[in-house]
């Protein structure tokens, strides 16, 4: 169980427990977390795919900088889930290759 | 058209805001998530330095303190969720907010931009579970997520052993803490709170591989010689789902880049880093710098190099008055005793190198 | 050697322990602070100012055991968490140690725990005789601790609730 429930210094105030699809499957989160730290509770640690080789990738630096996170969300492609916030209902897919900008259109 | 637009709402950026509204100007700070604070709101440990810097007091607590003082000062306006995009001679800024592209001019810009994780080669470097230092700060301290069950720590700089420290109170095992250079690069007060709690600090050893199938499984550490090539036979593997690179930190200078200001390689300070004179203003005369974007340091001299950068845009602005001279006054000689010991001798070094 | 170990040699702790007969006279505390970086809040949280005014924040701080009493604000207020309270008077066989804890959970009185040494190695048992947690202290709390005098001047981390729980 990867949630930190007790806490020398901290007092983690989550938002409301929300459900979200990930890949066919539903699971549950908090309003307001990230994407990948929901994701990451949930036991889930590959992201995606490299484009190339085809690698297993997760995130890496948590703040939007090196775009190792990349996922589909809500149809949408190249989000980087370590930023973007979970809300409830939102798709999760992962995302194959370098992801196809024309679905945005 | 502002008097001040400060783009980064760290420590730097926090207090460079401050410094400007609290003499009358107005202000807009801009951060590109959706809360201020930067790095502080992760740093769950007391701070050093002297009381001036808030010394003894957590950095999470710092972070409430600047960011009430920030909004309470009605001649700061924040914009949170917005990326600085472009910044122009003409004294324009293009940014992006809420998924629309937009402008805004002012009379002087603080790059308070901060800095990001390095990454290390080795083998396997891509693998699910190897994950900045940083970002394992994120996910336990902000969302309350720890980011494995048994970590090996690579780097033994503050950061390797502050983070470490804080992956025991989340209650995750640190096996080990391997750093390169032949002694602990970050303060020793720091390293003997980790020994005490049971984590090994080897020294002259580094990642050789990591391996696992899907994610992290394991790492291959080895011993380093003195010319740091790999001693062979030292090979051991550890088993672990968390690889932590603490590796040291790159300014963000992308900004600064396209502005054109004028740029110097410094690897005492981080990397390339724009040439500013002691107001902290670059060779452009509307772009000031502060904090690690600046020269990579500590939470406390990101907090007096703000002040410093948004009292002298102050006075750049035409405010004067023995008050105004004083706060520079005060703030130039915080800066000096935070980098006068041993510790700061390679700060020093650097900041002798991007001196216009 | 510290700068490769993070451990302090017995020649450096020689240097910051205080002389026997201040030992003898009651609570005092330990600064295990050697190296010269920007920090001064032992010296300004110190009541009796028994931790010196720092000229230079890089020092390494001054201090004068007979002015201590072994209140132990400074133990909480040390960002380094370095410094500790010996009182070897406690008892004929123990030794009564001050040391900073920021883990959950926090031991309460009467609590046995183990006693561990510098270098992480376990030493033996503890007795915990008073928890030290108030607002003032921003959560890092002060454990008394009594163990057997050989331990006195080797425990300075202890484990609570299970062997690998730091």
């Amino acid at each position: 169980m990867l949630r930190i429930s007790e806490h020398p210094i901290l007092t983690f105030k989550h938002g409301q427990q929300v459900a979200f699809r990930y890949d066919g499957q539903e699971l549950v989160g908090y309003e307001g977390e990230t994407i990948a730290a929901a994701l990451h509770a949930a036991g889930v640690k590959v992201l995606r795919k490299s484009t190339v080789l085809h690698r297993p990738r997760g995130f890496f630096c948590a703040i939007g900088t090196c775009s190792s996170c990349l996922m589909k969300v809500n149809g949408e492609p190249n989000v980087r889930v370590c930023v973007e916030k979970l809300k409830a209902g939102m798709v999760i897919e992962t995302q194959q290759g370098k992801g196809d900008l024309r679905e945005d259109v | 058209m502002f008097d001040v637009c400060i783009i980064g709402g760290g420590p730097a950026g926090l207090k460079a805001a401050i410094a400007a509204g609290s003499q009358g100007l107005s202000v807009v700070l801009m951060d590109d998530a959706d809360h201020l604070g930067g790095q502080l709101v992760k740093q769950t440990h007391m701070f050093f330095g002297s009381e001036q810097q808030r010394a003894g007091a957590r950095g999470v607590n710092i972070a409430k303190e600047l960011v009430e003082q920030v909004t309470s000062l009605v001649n700061v306006e924040v914009v949170l969720c917005t990326t600085a995009l472009g910044l122009y001679d003409d004294l324009v800024l293009t940014y992006e907010t809420e998924g629309s592209y937009r402008k805004l001019s002012a009379k002087k810009f603080i790059v308070a931009t901060g800095a990001s994780e390095r990454m290390l080669t080795f083998p396997g470097n891509d693998l699910p579970g190897v994950y900045g230092a940083g970002a394992v700060q994120t996910l336990m301290n902000v969302y309350g997520v720890k980011p494995g069950n048994r970590v090996l720590m690579v780097g033994a700089g503050n950061i390797g052993l502050i983070v470490s420290y804080q992956l025991l109170q989340a209650g995750v095992e640190v096996i080990a803490i391997v750093e390169g250079g032949p002694s602990i690069g970050g303060y020793l007060v720091h390293a003997s709170k980790v020994r005490r709690a049971g984590v090994p600090i080897l020294t002259s050893h580094t990642i050789k591989e990591a391996v696992g199938v899907n994610c992290v499984e394991g790492a291959i550490v080895c011993e380093l010689d003195s010319q740091w090539q790999p001693k062979s036979g030292t090979e051991q593997r550890i088993d672990a789902d968390v690889i932590c690179l603490a590796v040291g930190l790159s300014p963000l200078t992308d900004i600064l880049w396209q502005a054109e200001c004028e740029m110097v390689f410094v690897p005492e300070l981080g990397g390339n880093v724009a040439y500013r004179d002691s107001n902290m203003c670059t060779s452009k005369p509307h772009i000031y710098v502060a904090g690690d974007v600046a020269g990579v340091e500590e939470a406390s001299s990101a907090m007096v190099e703000g002040e410093l950068a948004g009292l002298c845009a102050a006075k750049s602005l035409g405010v004067s008055g023995a008050h105004l001279t004083l706060q520079i006054t005060s703030a130039r000689s915080q800066l000096e005793e935070l980098r006068s010991g041993p510790v700061g001798d390679k700060i020093r070094a650097g900041l002798l190198q991007a001196h216009r | 050697m510290l700068k490769k170990t993070g451990v302090a040699t017995p020649e450096e702790l020689a240097n910051v322990l205080p002389s026997e007969g201040r030992l003898n006279r009651g609570a005092v505390a330990v600064l295990e602070c050697f190296q010269n970086i920007p920090c001064n809040p032992c010296a300004t949280s110190c009541p009796r100012h028994a931790i010196q005014e720092f000229v230079d924040i890089n020092d390494i701080p001054s201090f004068d055991g007979d002015l201590c009493n072994g209140c132990a604000i400074c133990v909480a207020n040390c960002p380094g968490l370095a410094i500790f309270v010996i009182d070897e008077t406690y008892s004929p066989d123990e030794t009564l140690v001050k040391l900073p804890y920021e883990f959950t959970p926090l031991p309460a009185s009467g609590d046995v725990v183990v006693a561990v040494s510098r270098a992480g190695d376990e030493i033996g048992h503890a007795r915990v005789v008073r928890v030290q947690n108030p607002p003032v202290f921003d959560r890092t709390a002060v454990v008394h601790v009594a163990v057997p005098k050989a331990l006195g001047h080797e425990i300075r981390f202890i484990k609570a609730g299970g062997p690998s729980r730091a």
